[in-house]
């Protein structure tokens, strides 16, 4: 037992489909009993038959076999790749969800912020929605009037309090919901991605009033994608996939672990069986990053992808393309193999080609996919020959920026690597 | 001093998360630490039941008086329905004030869980207070319209007598029932949303199978019985006898119903609790 304030035990949850639709009609719910209730008295007429159709498999486990131990005043970074499982398991720390399997124990006041401003209500005002807010975060009432001022102080929107919400910027919102959220003090504070919060200045407030809390002793888990977030608020780190923990133990550790274990190897890259009735086919793609088996890259790395193409015929005017997509799988640049060398296009010889594509590093942290397509451009039109689309998907992670450091989010996918020279005003050449 | 303050309180209480199992736990200490909460809901929901309304409040008044005149007209003169001797229009309204209660509360408790889901997906707290405080916002309604009855009665000449005592009683009543039927409804409504579509055809249904534009002496003797399995039944006459002295034997009537309104109430409660912990999943 120790001073443990979280012990969890080989959690797991357990989901179910439902047959793609996530609501259940009645309808459904009412032929199902009735074909168990058929299927029973088939049972009975056959007897011992073991013929029975089994129901299909519909469950998946989102998390499974999660065990831990948190000390009091530890503040913890759970990081993962999105359907990790990270999210579910502080949905069931904070008891919105029951676990399928396992048990946990919290010793303590617990607080919750999943979200920012759980049932704001639009037509309340800014004073009526803290009150409200708050005690849905599980404050009492003489606690939200004695840290009233403090909240709206934080805020910076006292002169809109007796407005309605809805009449809001959805930024001042925000800063009104987080305000309430920062002066909550559970023993236990359990937080979701909640800290892009309003403009930047506001976001650096946020995070310092969070280094705050973790500084002042309070016990914290943190599920966030930023990892110069975690790693300046954490010292321990849980980094989990495909619902089982990976790692646990120090931050820095674990964020290493994260970047250079990813999903599996099939997934990383593009391998197509080879077809020879086609003339020309996209073979593989894959990244050429050293031992890496992961696709995560640091955001100041240049990227070099492998693209090797099986050409069965002598063939005349065709292309490679690489567009790089982003998280929506919408094309943010595209790429052709003749742009540098217009000889290209002429002709060339049957076998297996490939190309070395490098990427300077100009993407911004995020979600990208690849897609590579083969044309042949024929006199009025492009024919598509083969084509690989949203594959390999990457990340790209801030591992400590100038931006970062000074609280800009990453707004756009490309980050263009300008030049910025300082010009002496008297000489008019460039300053020392 | 502030961590030994907060040590404390640690030890005093170790909270077990574990899959859920039992039927028999309402965790009443909880919704006790959260009484707060319940009291905000309520707050809430009346607060914007009448905002952007050009009339306000004003509504708890004239949908029932509204009511009450149709009923008049179509009842009372057209189909000359009996009213016991009473001038008809307080003899339905008597009847009308637990009825809108009523069916108001069920209506909103049983879309409670899925007006709120996003609260729901977001954070813990005990569930059952939504459908609980959307009945408490009803009840302001109620108390409004009460008003009018009381000016109903100066005009009809209506003297107050102490009967009047046991409505209290009967309120609690129509409240019980309300919170079963909301229970059980609000629950399933988060796994069949063919809720949204029985409820309104269920309240309609109950409206005329209640006896609000008529009396209950109406139904013959042998039908009594099953008449009384409607819990709103000894709940209006519970009102009349209360407000108007109507005399009508109360007992048998009543103790059914209240009997009906007590099961459909206990096994709400377990059948909420059980579902509660999935209503995250599926809402």
């Amino acid at each position: 037992m120790g001073n443990h304030i979280i012990r969890a035990q080989n959690i797991g949850k357990e989901y179910r489909y439902h047959s793609g639709k996530r609501r259940v009609m009645l309808r459904q719910a009412l032929e199902d009993s009735l074909k168990s209730g058929v299927n029973l008295m088939r049972m009975k007429a056959k007897s011992q038959e073991s013929s029975m159709p089994k129901m299909p498999q519909s469950t998946f486990w989102a998390l499974r076999n999660i065990s831990f131990e948190i000390k009091s005043g530890e503040s913890v970074g759970i990081i993962g790749s999105n359907g990790a499982g990270k999210s579910t398991l502080l949905k069931i720390l904070s008891r919105i969800t029951a676990p399928s399997e396992g048990k946990a124990y919290l010793r303590g006041r617990v607080g919750s912020l999943l979200e920012v401003g759980t049932g704001f209500h639009p037509d309340l005002t800014g004073r009526e929605n803290v009150y409200l807010n708050g005690s849905i975060l599980g404050m009492r009432r003489t606690e939200i009037d004695r840290k009233f001022d403090e909240i709206v102080a934080f805020s910076e929107i006292e002169e809109f309090l007796d407005t309605p919400v809805k009449f809001f910027s959805s930024g001042m919102k925000m800063r009104l919901a987080f305000s309430v959220a920062a002066y909550l003090d559970p023993e236990i504070l359990l937080i979701d991605e909640i800290l892009s919060v309003g403009d930047t200045a506001f976001q650096k407030k946020s995070l310092n009033k969070m280094e705050n809390v973790v500084q002042d002793g309070r016990t914290v888990l943190f599920v966030s994608h930023n990892m110069a977030v975690v790693r300046s608020l954490c010292t321990k780190g849980i980094f989990i996939e495909n619902g089982e923990i990976k790692y646990l133990g120090e931050m820095e550790k674990a964020i290493e672990e994260y970047l250079h274990n990813g999903d599996t190897q099939n997934q990383i890259s593009f391998v197509a069986n080879a077809n020879s009735n086609r003339k020309i086919q996209i073979m593989a793609v894959e990244f050429d990053n050293e031992t890496r088996r992961s696709n995560r890259f640091p955001h100041d790395q240049s990227l070099r992808i492998k693209i090797k193409i099986a050409i069965r015929k002598n063939l005349y005017r065709f292309s490679v393309s690489l567009s790089i997509l982003d998280k929506k799988l919408n094309p943010i640049s595209t790429s052709y193999d003749f742009e540098k060398d217009e000889k290209q296009l002429l002709s060339r010889s049957p076998g297996l080609h490939t190309y070395l594509v490098k990427v300077p590093p100009i993407l911004t942290p995020g979600r990208y996919s690849l897609s590579v397509r083969i044309n042949q451009l024929g006199r009025k039109r492009v024919n598509l020959k083969d084509t690989a689309e949203g594959i390999c998907p990457f990340d790209i992670y801030d591992i400590g920026s100038p931006r970062s450091r000074a609280n800009i989010p990453w707004s756009e996918n490309l980050s263009l690597p300008l030049d910025w020279i300082l010009m002496d005003s008297t000489t008019g050449k460039p300053e020392k | 001093m502030k961590k030994k303050e907060c040590s404390e309180r640690i030890e005093q209480k170790e909270i077990l998360l574990e899959p859920p199992r039992g039927w028999l736990n309402l965790r009443m200490k909880e919704l006790w630490e959260f009484r707060e909460l319940l009291y905000f809901l309520t707050w809430r929901d009346i607060k914007v039941r009448y905002k952007q309304t050009f009339l306000g409040a004003a509504w708890a008044i004239i949908q029932p008086i509204i009511t009450m005149v149709i009923f008049s007209i179509v009842f009372g003169k057209l189909a000359k329905l009996p009213s016991e001797g009473f001038p008809y229009p307080i003899f339905t309204y008597t009847a009308l004030l637990p009825w809108q209660l009523f069916s108001r509360s069920l209506s909103d408790a049983s879309a409670s869980l899925i007006s709120n889901k996003h609260m729901i997906s977001k954070i813990y707290f005990p569930r059952i207070f939504l459908p609980i405080s959307s009945i408490l916002s009803s009840l302001v309604d109620f108390f409004i319209a009460f008003l009018v009855l009381l000016g109903m009665m100066v005009y009809y000449e209506i003297a107050i007598t102490w009967r009047i005592l046991f409505l209290p009683a009967f309120l609690l009543l129509a409240v019980i029932s309300a919170l079963a039927a909301g229970l059980w409804l609000s629950a399933l409504n988060v796994r069949y949303r063919d809720i949204k579509y029985v409820t309104p055809f269920l309240l309609r249904v109950w409206l005329y199978a209640t006896p609000i534009a008529y009396t209950s002496s109406l139904i013959p003797k042998e039908w009594e019985l099953v008449y009384g399995l409607n819990p709103m039944v000894g709940i209006v006459n519970g009102f009349r006898w209360a407000i108007l002295g109507q005399s009508i034997e109360l007992s048998s009537l009543a103790i059914i119903s209240t009997s009906v309104v007590l099961m459909f109430f206990i096994s709400g409660l377990f059948y909420f609790q059980r579902m509660e912990q999935t209503f995250a999943d599926l809402i």
